[in-house]
């Protein structure tokens, strides 16, 4: 892959510096490490932290004093960190990177739930229906970047998708007719954007933000003009149903989360993996790649970068569509005004913070579904830690990466570039 | 007007062409063509256009008559009418004046307060406006594409709203400290992604969309400190800014006030910075070919981030006036909208300071306008928001207008938006 090969390039002629990535990296952790022991652990009462397996305080659990667990884990990101630092082989750098804030995490858990408990089902399983709009507003992303198409306009797809589902399914009084009009909704927005960027040549981060205030418009519009006077008639859409499978659903903390859902999560969920295949696997994928970061070559072999691009954007709609419905079929089960509220942007965040690829969208959006949870959490248990803060997470994290404080993030070549055949 | 003599060969000899045609024959001939004017004109045509079907398709009453158009279009060509001219004529009545209370007013039965109040109300949504749309025209010019407008006008409008109840000072004193407290705020909030983009490369847009969101979760979170809240309130909801630090208004009814005037002297300052000082020619030569730039001796990672401090201050600036003119306390939406509607203004603009004042006074009234529709018509005021949004759309895209109207192609003026490039 042509990533490789860059980063190969760059590695070779960057000076050997002492503190290279690692070392920073090293050094940060053991900074944050020494900030888990000594502050939280400080902080933290010396009383039992309950991590229950169940969705209440019942049952089986996980326990841990909770002082000697912040400083526990805080002691093992330092450790992580150390590691780090003393220079282990290259190899072992993602992997301790991601031990280490993964114990940075359980101490400031164990500091928040000490004397009090934390149902892991139902933080798992909100964690993911959180993230669920995040995937694939993400995944969207990735079709249409990777085809060297900005989409700033994922939040406007959203609000599109919730809309169309929030009235059709009223309507129809079908909760399929509604999905099917979330994935129309998503698709007019692409569409327009498809061809703004496309055929009109149109600044595409532009048409992105333009047309997400075009969506609010609309939507907000016909929300006004609609939906508020007669809610009954234009806005009850059924929920969508959720799915018990026999026998699997009672695996311990997976089962519930996994087994006892909606279709959209196994809908994500399975997306990730299609379009990773397809992008890594199938001729499709690879001429994806090509118009993404070449396009002029890979015209040359005869792909057809318009066509193609075109192609990834209305598939991008699709599945965006579908992230929308999520707000309308299943959050809240009506449609309100602006009710993505920046949803949209956090998937564009997820996107780049996941560096372009599916299976990074799918770990970003699931890390920030777990941060907004966390956040609903403690503001709901009086933590001293405000929620804000913690929302706040994603956009800091993405601003971090994308600044190559930790790794590097590239974007596709092409992306963002009109392609004029010459 | 389109079935003059073909327009091949006379383009290539235009001197020549001039003196055969009338003065009128050539005027109407360059009119049809795809120049910035025009263009501009359709554009705000085309939104209306798309507004009127809007207005229609979401009104059961009329909807009803069209169920029966084969019958009797006149009903529903009718209604449909009543319904689009009613609300377009509050739009223009609430945004400029309103024929009736002129009349009033000057038979001497109208007070002169209500006469002016549309265009007051105009050019009080309008002055914030001017501010963020400056900042980001000013990005554009050098290169940067500054979404952050809404993130800089947040904190401005938190430095100076806090400013304005938590220190005393004489007035006057007061409201500088206030303007250059949002001014500052937002300076600083613009350096980081300008700092950012010089040292490590980061997008601009993205860092800055991520910053915008930081700043309105700082900003809720604030509000509902000690200190900050109201304490008769248990909302979230600022103290109210002190009189001495708030912007000068028009009497009672009348609510434009003193930002309006600063907004005008703040364009001649960017309008000069720009074309005028060293820094807008580095500005400018950074924005058009970076690498030239550098060639030439410039610093482009230093003109980068001036530029976002600057970009960043004046959004800064227009989320003081919005607090310190209209707003008078924080609350979670005292920003509103002010930073993506600068970003609007900016492109309707087309990133020229004098044009951006103007862009800024019609979305103004498009506002204004909107509030008397919703209020009079019962169409939401969603639909302005509409209006604006597909106006940039087809400004951004000159060739959709072109391919529409089938206009000609401009002589000179060099249209298209081709500032693209990645992430």
């Amino acid at each position: 892959m042509s990533t490789a090969t860059v980063e190969e390039l760059a590695e070779a002629t960057a000076p050997d510096r002492f503190w290279n990535r690692q070392r920073r990296l090293g050094a940060a952790l053991v900074i944050i490490g020494l900030i888990a022991a000594v502050i939280f652990g400080s902080l933290a009462e010396s009383a039992t932290a309950r991590f229950t397996l169940s969705e209440d305080a019942e049952g089986a659990a996980l326990s841990i004093n909770g002082q000697f667990g912040a400083i526990l884990f805080g002691i093992v990101t330092i450790a992580a960190g150390a590691a780090l630092l003393a220079g282990v082989a290259k190899r072992w750098q993602t992997l301790l990177l991601c031990l280490g804030i993964v114990f940075f995490v359980l101490s400031f858990l164990c500091w928040q739930v000490a004397g009090k408990f934390l149902p892991l089902v139902d933080t798992v399983s909100g964690s993911l229906e959180l993230a669920l709009p995040l995937i694939l507003g993400a995944l969207a992303g990735v079709l249409c970047e990777r085809s060297g198409v900005v989409n700033v306009a994922i939040e406007g797809q959203f609000l599109m998708g919730a809309f169309g589902a929030a009235l059709v399914g009223t309507l129809a009084t079908s909760v399929w007719a509604g999905l099917v009009s979330a994935v129309i909704g998503g698709v007019i927005i692409a569409s327009l954007l498809a061809v703004l960027a496309i055929r009109f040549l149109v600044d595409q981060v532009v048409v992105g933000v333009v047309l997400n205030l075009f969506a609010l418009g609309v939507t907000g519009f016909l929300y006004e003009r609609l939906m508020q006077p007669e809610a009954l008639k234009y806005n009850q859409p059924p929920r969508l149903p959720e799915w018990h499978v026999p026998g699997l659903a009672d695996i311990p903390v997976i089962g519930p989360v996994l087994f006892d859902t909606n279709l959209l999560v196994w809908l994500a969920l399975v997306l990730v993996f299609v379009v990773h295949f397809g992008l890594t696997r199938t001729r499709w994928g690879l001429r994806t790649r090509a118009v993404g970061e070449h396009p002029t070559a890979a015209d040359t072999v005869g792909i057809r970068v318009r066509g193609l691009r075109y192609l990834n954007v209305l598939l991008g709609g699709v599945v965006a569509g579908a992230g929308g419905a999520y707000f309308t079929l299943v959050s809240t089960g009506s449609f309100n005004k602006n009710m993505t509220a920046g949803a949209g942007f956090i998937a564009l965040a997820a996107l780049i913070f996941g560096r372009w690829t599916p299976f990074g969208a799918l770990g970003a959006a699931l890390f920030f579904g777990f941060a907004q949870k966390l956040a609903n959490y403690l503001s709901a248990v009086g933590s001293p830690v405000p929620n804000q803060f913690l929302n706040m997470l994603p956009y800091i994290a993405t601003i971090i990466a994308v600044a190559g404080l930790v790794g590097r993030v590239r974007a596709p070549a092409a992306d963002g570039v009109p392609y004029v055949k010459s | 007007m389109t079935t003059e003599a073909p327009a091949a060969p006379p383009e290539k000899s235009p001197e020549k062409k001039e003196k055969e045609e009338s003065f009128l024959g050539l005027f109407v001939h360059n009119l049809w063509s795809a120049n910035t004017v025009t263009v501009t004109i359709l554009s705000i045509f085309l939104a209306l256009l798309i507004g009127a079907v809007l207005i229609v398709i979401s009104d059961a009453n009329v909807l009803s008559t069209f169920s029966y158009f084969t019958a009797r279009p006149s009903d529903a060509l009718t209604a449909s009418w009543d319904l689009i001219s009613q609300a377009y004529a509050d739009l223009f009545k609430g945004a400029i004046f309103d024929p009736a209370a002129v009349q009033a007013w000057f038979n001497g039965s109208g007070d002169w307060k209500t006469a002016l109040n549309p265009l007051s109300e105009t050019l009080t949504y309008a002055a914030p406006l001017v501010f963020t749309g400056l900042s980001v025209a000013l990005a554009f010019r050098g290169g940067l594409f500054n979404i952050g407008g809404q993130g800089q006008a947040v904190i401005g409008c938190i430095t100076a709203g806090v400013a304005g109840f938590a220190i005393g000072l004489p007035a006057g004193l007061h409201l500088i400290v206030a303007l250059a407290a949002g001014l500052i705020g937002g300076a600083l909030w613009g350096f980081l992604p300008g700092l950012l983009k010089a040292r490590t490369g980061a997008h601009e847009v993205i860092t800055t969309i991520m910053l915008n969101y930081t700043a309105t979760l700082f900003l809720g979170w604030l509000i509902l400190q000690n200190g900050v809240q109201d304490p008769d309130r248990t909302d979230a909801i600022s103290k109210t800014v002190d009189s001495s630090a708030v912007l000068p208004a028009l009497p009672a009814p009348l609510r434009v006030h003193l930002g309006i005037v600063l907004a005008v002297i703040v364009t001649a300052a960017v309008a000069w910075l720009i074309n005028r000082s060293s820094f807008g020619f580095e500005l400018r030569a950074v924005g058009v070919n970076p690498p030239a730039a550098k060639t030439a001796g410039m610093s482009v990672a230093r003109t980068y981030t001036m530029l976002m401090v600057v970009a960043g201050g004046l959004a800064g600036l227009g989320g003081a006036v919005q607090v310190l003119g209209t707003a008078d306390k924080l609350t979670g939406q005292v920003a509103g909208n002010i930073g993506f509607d600068g970003l609007l203004v900016a492109l309707l603009g087309r990133n020229k300071p004098w044009g951006t004042l103007f862009a800024a006074i019609l979305y103004g009234a498009l506002r204004a306008g909107g509030n008397l529709m919703q209020v009079d018509v019962g169409v939401s005021l969603e639909l302005v928001t509409v209006l604006q949004a597909l106006i940039v759309i087809f400004i951004a895209a000159p060739a959709l207008v072109k391919t529409i109207f089938q206009l000609r192609d401009a002589r000179t003026a060099r249209l298209g938006t081709s500032m693209a490039k990645g992430w």
